[in-house]
């Protein structure tokens, strides 16, 4: 009897709720990266501090919104784990609905090069992978106009 | 006939912009031999590269005012050059950073943070990000350690300075200082190559 308005209350409560990023370790990015599946993973490396990543995060959060299931959106970010309450803060204030893992690795040369061999380390980064194909198009600097779209549209039509 | 030398003509300069392109776009590796160059220090005066001839070597590290890696590196930048001047590695910093992009970063502001630091070294100015692209800088702070040798000035080590930049105590690795005294104890550098994130460099273009 209760059930319908126990769904309504979750789904609401989801909706009011800000997201929080979760913690991880590398072994989490290296799962994502690796994850079997049929879909289009789109990862990004950020940071608050970093002004041109803050700048290109509504792309991002465009494309998560339009709820494609083919596509994940996963933000990856790069404060150190001290300031988790200031990467909460901003995923509250910007009302981000996009998956955001905060990567606590400090020691960076042990696992840059297994996200992508061209990576240098510079953000932002942004990884974009057909889990199908096993095809990926990779950027160490912002994104340009339909950039992100135009890496997708030939991953999926390769 | 006049075709034919007209296609070749063209091939020719087709060539010759791929050439010039590959050229423009390559970055040095370990064991190049870096060009001079030359450019404006925050006390207004030119310096090159090969003002540095009679060094062991030098340590060449792109860096900025405004990144928080930059800011949280500082310090060690500055002990590094203590620690190695003497020995014969004094540091040299380059700004690539477009003042446009970064309005923090701006010759004036350059000036202001290596007054208030204090710095003995050099802090350059890369206005036309040549340097920096033809090094193949790609974030700040970046380091590339030179060797003098009879030929020039040789890349020994590209990358970062140690493996924790949030803490320096906490460091386990301190790859430009190993790397240097590798150099100057004529003994094989362990790790040639590190990476780190870091800023994005500000291209303007």
């Amino acid at each position: 009897m209760l059930k319908p308005f126990f769904v309504v209350y979750i789904l609401a409560a989801q909706w009011a709720i800000a997201q929080e990023a979760a913690v991880v370790k590398f072994d989490r990015v290296h799962a994502l990266i690796e994850s079997q599946s049929d879909g289009i993973n789109v990862i990004n490396f950020w940071a608050t501090w970093c002004a041109p990543c803050v700048k290109e995060i509504p792309l991002f959060e465009a494309l998560n919104a339009k709820n494609d299931p083919t596509i994940k959106v996963t933000l990856i970010n790069l404060d150190f784990v001290e300031k988790l309450d200031k990467v909460n803060l901003f995923i509250s204030r910007k009302n981000m609905k996009s998956e955001v893992l905060l990567l606590d690795e400090i020691d960076y040369n042990s696992w840059i090069d297994k996200v992508d061999k061209r990576w240098g380390g510079a953000i932002p980064a942004t990884l974009v992978i057909n889990q199908k194909t096993g095809q990926r198009r990779f950027i160490d600097r912002p994104l340009g106009e339909g950039d992100l779209e135009k890496m997708i549209f030939e991953l999926r039509n390769q | 006939m006049v075709t034919l030398m007209k296609y070749t003509k063209r091939t020719f300069l087709l060539l010759w912009l791929v050439f010039l392109f590959a050229w423009k776009t390559s970055s040095y590796d370990i064991g190049d031999i870096v060009a001079d160059f030359t450019l404006k220090n925050v006390d207004g005066k030119m310096i090159s590269l090969y003002d540095y001839k009679s060094a062991q070597g030098v340590i060449v590290i792109f860096d900025c005012n405004t990144c928080p890696y930059s800011r949280i590196y500082n310090d060690r930048i500055i002990n590094l050059h203590q620690k190695f001047v003497l020995k014969g590695f004094p540091v040299i910093t380059i700004n690539p950073n477009s003042p446009t992009l970064s309005p923090g970063d701006s010759f004036d502001e350059m000036v202001a943070r290596a007054n208030s630091k204090g710095y003995t070294f050099p802090y350059l100015v890369d206005e036309h990000q040549e340097v920096a692209r033809s090094f193949g800088a790609s974030n700040t702070p970046h380091v590339f350690v030179l060797k003098k040798e009879s030929q020039g000035f040789k890349v020994a080590y590209i990358g970062t300075i140690d493996n924790n930049s949030r803490d320096a105590s906490a460091v386990t690795k301190n790859y430009v200082e190993d790397a240097v005294n590798a150099l100057l104890e004529n003994r094989t550098i362990a790790m040639t190559r590190t990476k780190a994130i870091g800023c994005g460099i500000k291209w303007s273009n």
